[in-house]
C-alpha cells in the first residue's frame, strides 16, 4: 500500500520557520511507522532527521506527534492509519532539527527527583527481602522507558506558565522509589515532591495515562505521591 | 572542542555503566555514547542474569563453572569463566543493594527462573538460575545503573559518535568524536579508555539488535593494529519475533513454554532428549532451521510456533509482560491464546577485542597488553563465553568484567601523567571527514548495507560451508571497492545521520570480511560455528582461539591456545 506521510521539518541552519514536507512510501500493513521514516531518510531524502534505536519499544528513542498524539514511531503500525498520516516532534521540547528535540530539560527534572534508592542502613551480606506484594506496588512504573511521550503531552508542561513543572516521566519515577520497601528518604523525597512544580504540580488531565507506551498508570500514580504527602502532613496522634 | 579526563568510557550500556559507577569518586570519568542515556542496547535484554544464588532449589557455583564451559562447547577460557560465576553472587547483591527492582519468591528473596543450558549437578536437569525482573531485566539494570551514575554525577558526552582511537608512541590516549547536536569534532584526551561499545548484529537483516549495534568499537580496535578475536562465532538466538527479528526472551522456554512445528509437534526432544527446548541456543536454532529446511516450518514457512498457551493469562501478565505486548502490537495476536511465530534471530557476537581479565586490551597471540586501551561487555572477548554464549550469562559477563575494568583503570591512573599529543590528531580526522562530505560519489550507504545484510543471512549465519565462504569473501571485497565511491548528500552537519551511518557502513564491512575469512579457516564445527563440510568438532586441530589481524591484503588469521583448568573438552549433549 502507498501510505502518505506529512512530515514537520526545521533546520536551524538555513530556516527561519518550520514547514511541512509530504512523502509517498510503499510499505506493508505490518510496517512499521519507524520503517516508512527509515525508507524516506534512506531511499528518497537523506537529510531528514529522527532519533531511533531498539525499534521495538524498549529504548524509548523515538518518540514524536503522530496525527496530533504522542507515541512511539517503532510501535504504530502503518495499518493502523487512514489516508494521510501527520507527523511532529514532541511537543513541550525545544525543536533542534525536523523530530528531534532537545531533551536535556527532561533529564535535567529526571535527575531533580533524586531518582536513586535512599537508604542509610548498611545491607545484608545477601539480598535485603521484600515481599512480591511490596514489589507489586512500584512494578507497573518499572516499566518506564523515557520516551518523555507523557511529559510531551501534559497540558501542565505545555502551558508557558507552568512549564517548570517537573512532569509526569520524573513522578513515575519518583513514584517507583517512594513506594519501594527498601527506600529509607521517604521525607526527603516528600519535601522535594510537595511542590507547586512537583506532585502538586498534576491538575489531572489523564493526558500521560492515555499516551504511555507502556500502560502506566501514570496519573493514578501522582495521585498516591499526593495522598501520601497529605498523610506525611497529617499531626501523628 | 578539547576535553580532558582521567578515564573516558566509550559505551553507555551496562558494562561502561558499571565500569563508570566504579571508577568515580577516585577519577575524573566520562562516559560517551552514540545514543541518548538510557537507550543503550543493554535495554533490551529480557530475560535474567545468572548466579548460583540457590534461591528455588540447590545450586553451587561448580555447577554455574561446568554449564557455561560446555555451553562455550570448550572454547572458553576456564580461569575466566571461574572468576565470573564465582563472583555472580556478589554481582546481584550488590545489584539489589543499588536498588535494581528485581521480581521476589514469596518468602521475598530474588526470584529466580530456568534457562537454556544451565543445569544441576553438572547436565542432570534444568536449575532455577537466572534472576530477573519480569522480562525487564537488561532495561531496569541499565536505569538503575544510570540513576547510580546522576547519583555520583558521571560526565556523560551523549550522542558523541565515535570516530577514532588516539595513540601516542603504542597508548591509548584518548578517543575523537563528532558530537551530533552540533556536528563539532570533540577531541577527549585521557590516560585510560574502555571501549564498552557493544555488538554487531546490524550486520546481518534478521537481528535482535538495534540500530546502533553495528561495532564501531570493534572495527576501531581492528583497525588500531588489535586483533579480532573468536568472531566466526555468531549467535543466533532460536526464538525472533517472525518476520522482525526482535528479541522473544528464552524466559518464555524457561517458564514452561515450548516450540512446536507444522505438525504440532515437540520436535526439540529429538534434538535434546533431555534439555529438550531448554537446550543450548546453537543447538536450538539448528534444530529449528533443520525443522524449516525439512519442509515442517508453519504453513509452509520460514518459521516454528513457541507456545505459551497452556502457561495461562496470569503467568504470562506477571512475568512475561513484555514480550505478550510485541507480540500484541506486531503481530496483532495474543500469545495467552495463539502460539507465537518464532524465527532465529541474529543476537550476539561471542567474540570480540581479546582481553584479561581486567579488561586490559590484548595485542597477540603472545598476551603483550595494549598500554592505555581497555575493553568490556560485547565487544570483548575474555573469553568467557567461547563458542556459544548460555542466556543471561551476558549481563553476568557486564557487569563482573565492566567492574573489574573500572577497577584496574582506577588503580592506573594515579600513576600516569595526562597525555601529550605530538601531532594534531583533530586534522588528521577531519581530513578524513571533509573528504566523505566533499566525495561526489555515487553509491548509496542503504543500498550496500542491505547487500550486507542479506549475505551475511545466507553465507555467514548459522550453517556455513566452504563454497558460501569463499563466494561470501568476493562479495564483501567488491563491496569494499564500491564503498571507496561512497557519497552522502547531505552535507550539513548537526545530526547528520546519512554521514554517521557512511562511517558505520565502513565498519559493517570490516566486520563482515573479518567474521567470514575466521569461519572459512575453522575447519569445524563447534558451538554457533556449523559448518556443513566439517559437521565434527575437531579438537585436535581447533581447541584454540582465532585471531584476526589486520592487513592490505585482508584479515591474517593465527590463533592461541585455549585455557583449560578443571573441565576437559568431552562430548557435549543436551
Amino acid at each position: 500500500m502507498l501510505v502518505k506521510l506529512k512530515i514537520f521539518r526545521f533546520d536551524p541552519e538555513k530556516d527561519e520557520i518550520p514547514t511541512y514536507q509530504t512523502y509517498h512510501v510503499e510499505a506493508d500493513p505490518m510496517d512499521r511507522l519507524l520503517d516508512c521514516l527509515n525508507r524516506i531518510r534512506w531511499e528518497q531524502d537523506s537529510t531528514l532527521s529522527f532519533r531511533m534505536s531498539c525499534g521495538h519499544g524498549v529504548c524509548g528513542s523515538d518518540g514524536m506527534r503522530i496525527n496530533g498524539t504522542c507515541g512511539l514511531a517503532c510501535q504504530k503500525l502503518v495499518k493502523s492509519f487512514k489516508e494521510e498520516i501527520l507527523i511532529e516532534p514532541l511537543p513541550v521540547f525545544k525543536v533542534v532539527k525536523d523530530l528531534v528535540v532537545d531533551l536535556g530539560p527532561f533529564f535535567e527534572k529526571y535527575n531533580s527527583i533524586k531518582p536513586y534508592l535512599m537508604v542509610t542502613t548498611p545491607p545484608p551480606d545477601q539480598e535485603r527481602e521484600q515481599s512480591p506484594e511490596k514489589h507489586k506496588i512500584f512494578e507497573e512504573a518499572i516499566r518506564c522507558i523515557l520516551c518523555a511521550c507523557c511529559t510531551a503531552s501534559c497540558p501542565v508542561n505545555q502551558n508557558k506558565e507552568t512549564e517548570n513543572y517537573v512532569g509526569p516521566a520524573a513522578l513515575v519515577r519518583a513514584f517507583r522509589y517512594l513506594f519501594d520497601s527498601r527506600d529509607e528518604g521517604s521525607e526527603e523525597r516528600i519535601a522535594l515532591l510537595d511542590h507547586p512544580d512537583g506532585a502538586q504540580g498534576c491538575q489531572t488531565f489523564w493526558k500521560c495515562t492515555e499516551v504511555c507506551p507502556k500502560e502506566i498508570p501514570v496519573t493514578r500514580q501522582i495521585g498516591r505521591i499526593k495522598k501520601r504527602i497529605y498523610d506525611a502532613k497529617q499531626p501523628k496522634e | 572542542m578539547n576535553f580532558q579526563h582521567d578515564v573516558i568510557i566509550v559505551g553507555a550500556g551496562l558494562a561502561g555503566l558499571r565500569a563508570a559507577v566504579e571508577c568515580v569518586g577516585q577519577a575524573d570519568v566520562a562516559v560517551v555514547s552514540k545514543v541518548l542515556p538510557t537507550r543503550s542496547h543493554s535495554g533490551a535484554a529480557q530475560g535474567g542474569i545468572t548466579a548460583s544464588l540457590g534461591n528455588e532449589e540447590e545450586d553451587h557455583w561448580e555447577w554455574h563453572f561446568f554449564d557455561t564451559v560446555k555451553g562455550s562447547d570448550y572454547l572458553g577460557d576456564q580461569d575466566a569463566i571461574e572468576i565470573m560465576v564465582k563472583d555472580a553472587p556478589r554481582v546481584i547483591y550488590e545489584l539489589e543493594h543499588m536498588g535494581v527492582p528485581f521480581s521476589r519468591t514469596a518468602e521475598g528473596k530474588i526470584a529466580q527462573r530456568n534457562f537454556g543450558g544451565h543445569t544441576r549437578d553438572y547436565g542432570v536437569g534444568p536449575v532455577k538460575r537466572a534472576c530477573y525482573a519480569a522480562d525487564r531485566t537488561g532495561r531496569v539494570v541499565l536505569d538503575t545503573l544510570y540513576d547510580q551514575c546522576l547519583r555520583h554525577q558521571v560526565k556523560f558526552y551523549s550522542e558523541n559518535y565515535i570516530l577514532s582511537l588516539l595513540f601516542e608512541e603504542k597508548r591509548c590516549v584518548g578517543v575523537v568524536t563528532y558530537d551530533l547536536p552540533t556536528g563539532e569534532i570533540h577531541l577527549l584526551q585521557a590516560k585510560a579508555v574502555l571501549l564498552a561499545t557493544g555488538g554487531c548484529g546490524k550486520i546481518y537483516k534478521t537481528t535482535s539488535n538495534g540500530f546502533a549495534s553495528t561495532g564501531d568499537g570493534l572495527s576501531l580496535a581492528y583497525q588500531s593494529g588489535i586483533p579480532l578475536q573468536d568472531m566466526e562465532f555468531i549467535q543466533f538466538h532460536p526464538t525472533g519475533l517472525y518476520p522482525l527479528g526482535i528479541l522473544v526472551s528464552e524466559a518464555a522456554r524457561g517458564e514452561g513454554g515450548f516450540l512446536r512445528n507444522r505438525l504440532a509437534e515437540r520436535f526439540m526432544e529429538r534434538y535434546a532428549p533431555t534439555a529438550k527446548d531448554l537446550a543450548a541456543r546453537d543447538v536450538v536454532s539448528r534444530a529449528i532451521l533443520t525443522e524449516i529446511r525439512e519442509g515442517r516450518g508453519i504453513s509452509g514457512k520460514d518459521y516454528v510456533h513457541l507456545d505459551l498457551t497452556h502457561l495461562g493469562e496470569e503467568k504470562i501478565q506477571e512475568r512475561l509482560w513484555e514480550i505478550a505486548s510485541f507480540v500484541r502490537i506486531y503481530l496483532g495476536i495474543d500469545p495467552v491464546y495463539d502460539p507465537i511465530p518464532v524465527q532465529p534471530t541474529c543476537h550476539y557476537v561471542m567474540g570480540g577485542i581479546p582481553t584479561d581479565v581486567d579488561g586490559r586490551v590484548l595485542m597477540n597471540e603472545r598476551g603483550s597488553i595494549a598500554q592505555g586501551l581497555y575493553a568490556a561487555g560485547e565487544c570483548a572477548c575474555v573469553s568467557v563465553h567461547g563458542a556459544n554464549r548460555l542466556g543471561c550469562n551476558s549481563l553476568l559477563d557486564l557487569l563482573v568484567f565492566g567492574r573489574r575494568s573500572g577497577l584496574a583503570m582506577k588503580k592506573v591512573i594515579s600513576k600516569l601523567e595526562p597525555p601529550v599529543l605530538s601531532a594534531d590528531p583533530l586534522r588528521i580526522v577531519e581530513e578524513k571527514i571533509k573528504k566523505l562530505f566533499d566525495s561526489k560519489g555515487a553509491e548509496k550507504t542503504d543500498e550496500i548495507r542491505k547487500k550486507i545484510q542479506t549475505l551475511m543471512m545466507e553465507k555467514g549465519s548459522v550453517f556455513r560451508n566452504e563454497e558460501g565462504l569463499k563466494s561470501g569473501i568476493e562479495e564483501i571485497q567488491s563491496l569494499k571497492e564500491r564503498y571507496k565511491n561512497i557519497g552522502v548528500g547531505d552535507k550539513r552537519k548537526a545530526f547528520n545521520f546519512e554521514w554517521m551511518e557512511a562511517m558505520e557502513l565502513n565498519h559493517q564491512l570490516g566486520l563482515a570480511e573479518v567474521i567470514l575469512v575466521s569461519a572459512l579457516h575453522r575447519r569445524e564445527s563447534r558451538g554457533a560455528h556449523y559448518r556443513e563440510d566439517f559437521t565434527g568438532r575437531a579438537d585436535r586441530y581447533f581447541l584454540k582461539h582465532t585471531l584476526a589481524f589486520q592487513t592490505p591484503k585482508g584479515p591474517e588469521i593465527r590463533y592461541k591456545p585455549v585455557k583449560i583448568t578443571r573441565f576437559q573438552p568431552e562430548a557435549r549433549v543436551y
